[in-house]
Formats: structure tokens, sequence, C-alpha cells
């Protein structure tokens, strides 16, 4: 087996992930290699989950029985938690959502509805990237439409990486909001956070940073990062679907108006008006999603009780192992930076002429589970000029033999239609 | 093997030979994609009367959708227009039967080399490549049909 620097005992870890036992297609093992999309979960954040609906399920907040309360010490609980594992100031500062999705949406819809000084009109621009998830262009599509503010983009070069030669054409004064991905969903590019927030902060705007591919894969200081807003997904990092994250700075939650309106997010309600809970309750109407929150709990105490440092080199000597064995494959082509320097554990590529849903079909009957198309992510492939890619993409149980099956398994593919 | 049931040499061949590619004239042209692969198919449908003058198309996909376009060519140019709906229907029917509808002899008389196709409709994911052009050509010739009526 081969042995690479950094590595983690996945022996031990895997034993942890029972889907990871799964067997597909007549008796062979799974190979997921689509931790991008989604990560498994682990044991423990089954058991919080199962635990949860068993033995304490009730809606949270304001109920004076016994399983209100305890519902609400696990709900909130896990705001701790997750608190924590960003190094957020204030726990106030963590808002639970549906999603990342739901996340930057939310942050486009506060700055839609505010007022000066974060009030988005026909005089001000709104700055993204070319690499982000459509998550994280079309909220901003949305807004610039309905307010009036142009939308602006940073390029790419032709290695995958944020073309910033002209950063300071695309950021100006006129800049409210400044919104990208710091890993990039398809091609795995981690981006020079400090470059872009230190420009952003020179004219005044506020930084908004999609960390969905960041958060399960290495340390995420929202302190470090000096953004305003981060958002991110449970789902991706070992937890269950159906809870994201958005943090955003104390003083902005305080000055921004509430986007969904309902129950929890209030103070006072009368016929004619109503005032607002503080945040994070402002900006979470209705019930939450308490299992899945509790869940995210449990996978943030999972994914620290390894270390994300450690995950993080573990990621990146896979990343290395897997760049340098699939640049041996014939016609390969990865679409991306093609070293593991400053990116993440998410490979795109193209193989010949051969359309990537063959290459995962023909990958899916050896039991290899890979993303294939645009990964909501299509100007880049038109940047590009291919209309899809294959993608693999690993995580804290992946192994170098796994990586190895893969490239056997593209051997075949190129036997199967060349 | 199961992807051999998916991937017959007949798709393979339609995949590396396709009959009647590249876009020529026609009445009606529609652009389809799948927007959950990215794609893409440009369709041009020419009328004759009421036969299937030509079929040309143009596009990228896997092979399932390129195949599928050439043996939609192959199949329906030089059709009568009655007819060449029947086939249209009765691969439609082929494609969402989630593999349950095993092609008899008279499905194999309408559908000739389409037939191939019935193992495909066993992977979701990949019945709408293969219904792509088809349902490109339903439209183009709606639109067709439709323009010759404003005109006549």
């Amino acid at each position: 087996m081969t042995q690479l620097p950094g590595l983690l005992d996945t022996e031990a870890i895997r034993k942890d992930f029972p889907l990871l036992d799964r067997q597909v297609h007549d008796g062979k093992k799974i190979v997921y290699l689509d931790n991008a999309a989604t990560s498994q979960k682990p044991r423990q954040v089954l058991d919080a989950l199962s635990a949860y609906y068993e033995r304490h399920n009730a809606n949270v907040h304001r109920g004076v029985h016994v399983l209100a309360e305890e519902a609400t010490a696990l709900y909130e609980g896990a705001r701790d938690k997750v608190a924590a594992f960003i190094n957020a100031p204030s726990r106030d500062e963590v808002i639970f959502t549906k999603n990342a999705s739901e996340s930057l949406n939310l942050v486009a819809n506060m700055l839609g509805w505010a007022d000066e000084p974060y009030r988005v009109d026909r005089e001000t621009e709104i700055v993204i990237t070319e690499m982000e998830h459509h998550s994280n262009i079309v909220p901003w599509q949305l807004l610039s439409q309905r307010t009036g503010a142009k939308l602006k983009w940073f390029g790419i070069t032709d290695d995958g990486r944020l073309d910033l030669s002209n950063i300071d054409e695309v950021i100006t004064e006129q800049t409210k909001i400044v919104s990208f991905t710091l890993v990039s969903n398809i091609m795995g590019t981690v981006n020079p956070v400090e470059t872009i927030v230190r420009r952003a902060q020179e004219v005044g705007a506020l930084v908004c940073i999609d960390a969905s591919q960041a958060a399960p894969h290495m340390v995420l200081d929202v302190q470090a990062l000096q953004a305003d807003f981060v958002a991110f997904t449970g789902h991706k990092m070992c937890g269950p679907t159906g809870i994201g994250v958005l943090w955003g700075r104390q003083e902005l939650l305080e000055d921004l108006p509430p986007f969904l309106g309902g129950g929890e997010m209030i103070e006072t309600v009368s016929m004619h008006s109503s005032t607002y809970a503080p945040a994070p309750h402002k900006f979470e109407a209705g019930t939450p999603p308490i299992a899945q929150a509790v869940g995210l709990g449990a996978a943030v105490d999972y994914l620290t009780s390894i270390g994300m440092d450690r995950i993080a080199a573990h990621e990146h000597a896979i990343t290395e192992y897997a760049v340098k064995r699939l640049l041996e494959v014939p016609d390969l082509r990865i679409i991306g930076p093609s070293t593991a320097e400053d990116r993440g554990a998410t490979i795109s590529f193209t193989l010949g002429d051969i359309h990537p849903h063959d290459v995962g079909q023909v990958l899916d009957e050896q039991g290899i589970a890979v993303r294939v198309g645009h990964h909501c992510a299509r100007p880049v492939c038109l940047r590009y000029g291919i209309p899809a890619t294959t993608r693999a993409s690993f995580y804290l149980y992946s192994t170098p033999a796994e990586v190895d099956a893969l490239v056997e398994g593209l051997e075949h593919v190129r036997n199967f239609f060349g | 093997m199961k992807l051999d049931s998916m991937y017959q040499d007949v798709i393979l061949d339609h995949y590396k030979h396709p009959h009647g590619r590249g876009l020529r004239d026609g009445d009606a042209e529609v652009h389809h994609v799948n927007p959950t692969c990215g794609d893409e198919i440009t369709l041009r449908v020419r009328l004759e009367g009421t036969t299937i003058g030509d079929v040309s198309y143009e596009g990228q996909g896997c092979s399932i959708s390129q195949a599928s376009a050439s043996v939609l060519n192959e199949l329906l140019v030089g059709k009568q227009l009655g007819e060449a709906q029947k086939i249209q229907e009765t691969f439609l029917e082929l494609m969402q039967s989630k593999g349950q509808v095993e092609p008899d002899d008279a499905m194999e008389e309408v559908l000739e080399d389409a037939v191939a196709f019935a193992g495909v409709s066993k992977y979701p994911a990949r019945v709408k490549c293969a219904l792509l052009s088809w349902m490109a050509w339903k439209d183009a010739t709606a639109k067709a049909l439709s323009e010759e009526a404003k005109t006549a």
C-alpha cells in the first residue's frame, strides 16, 4: 500500500463511516470520490440524530417542559460548537440556515433591503468571480437586477487561478460588496483571501466568503479571514443535509434588516408592526432545522477530535498523489491548478474526447463514484471551452488506494471508448 | 454485464460514425439543453409537404445523446409526419419504461436501431441524454408546422 507523509489513520477513520463498507454493482466496494458534492456521515453524527429524535425531540425556545428545554439546549449548544469551530468572536454571530445557498441569498437580501450606508442601488457595484458556484452568482444577479447595481467579476487564468491583475479596476469606490469562494468547488483552487479583503477594505466594501468547500477541509477562522460574512453548509462536513451556516459580524447583523419574517424572529408583534429579536434569531424565522443543527454539532465535534490541520495535511498528501497519478493518464487534462499548491482535494479533468457522462458511467460500473457535469459552475466550463468535466474529490477517509482505483478505472474507460 | 446493456454496439457505432450531423437548411430551428449536464443540441427540420425532408443537427454531449441524434436522423428523414410521430412516441414510451419494457417484434419494427436504447432506460440519469434530440425534433417540427400555417 502506498504510504504518504501526513496521512491519517484511514483504516480507523473509515470504521466510523458505515456507508464506506457498502458494496455496489454485484459486490464491488464503493470508492466514494464525490465529497465536494456531499460527504459521508460518521456513526457519531448518525447516533446524535437518532438520540435527538428518540429522546429529546421538541420544538425549541419558549417551551417550559423538560423536552423543550433539552431540545433548546441541544440546538443552542450546536451553535456554541459551530462558533468555536470557526473562531467566531460571539455565538450570536452564527445564524443557522438551510444550506450555503440560503446563507448567500440571505446576505444578498439583507443588503437588498438595507438603508444607508449598506444600501445597494444603481450607483453601486457588486463584485463576484467567474469561478463561483451558481449559488454565489445567481443571488447577486437577482440583487443587481432588482436594484440596478452593476455586477462585475474577476476572470480566471489558464491555470485555474483568479486573475487579480486588474483588482483596482474591478473593486472600486462604488463597490458595496465583494463575494467570492474561498475554495473553488470545480477546480479546487484556494483563493488569496488577504489580497481581495485588503482591497475591499480600502474602498469600504463588505466582504462575503463562500466557505462551503473550505469549512470541511481546513482550519476556518473567521477572524483571521477578516471577512464580514462567511457562508458554508453542514452536509459537506460530515453533517446532515438541511443545515447551513451564515456567520456575520455582530454590528452588521444588528444594523441590517431581517429577510424572512415569522415566528422566533420577533420581539413583539401587533397588527400594525413588529419589532425584532436580536441576532441570530432575527434571521431564523420559523421552526429551525433542529435535529440537523444537532447533527452538525456532532460533526464539528468529530472533525475537531481529529483536528482540522491534520485533515488538511491528509488531503494535501492525497491531492499531491492524485495530481501526479492522474497526469500519467494519457489524454487527461486537469481543469484548474496542475499542482497541489494552494489547491484543495477537488480535481476536475477531461479525458480526451470522451464525454464526462460516459466517463462517470463506466467508473460507476466499477463502483467508483465521481461527479460529472458542470458542477453548478457553468461559467468555468465556458471559460475553458468544455461542456463538462469529470470531478474526483477527496476527504479525510480517502486513501491512496482509492486514487489508484480511479486511475485504473480511467484506463478501463479509455479502453471502452478507444 | 450491465454496462454493455447500455452501450450496445449499435449505439457506440452511431456515436463514432454519426449520421446526418451538421446544420443544413431547414424550416425551423430549435436549441435544447440538458441543464443537469450541459449537453446541447441545435436542430433543424425541413419539411417537404408532409414528408420530413431533412433533420440536421449540431451539438455536444455524451455518447448516448450523440448516438440518439444520429439514430433519429437515420430513422425519421424521408418518413411521413404521422409515421415519424408514431416512432417518436414509441421511443418516448420505451425510454420512460425504467427498463420494464422488453421490446417485442412490433416495437422493433417501428424503432429499428433505436431499440438499442432499451438498456439506457434503466439509468434515470441518462434517459434525458437519449431524449434530448427527440424532444428537440418534436419542438422543431411543431414550430415548422406553425410557421407553415402562418404563411399559408
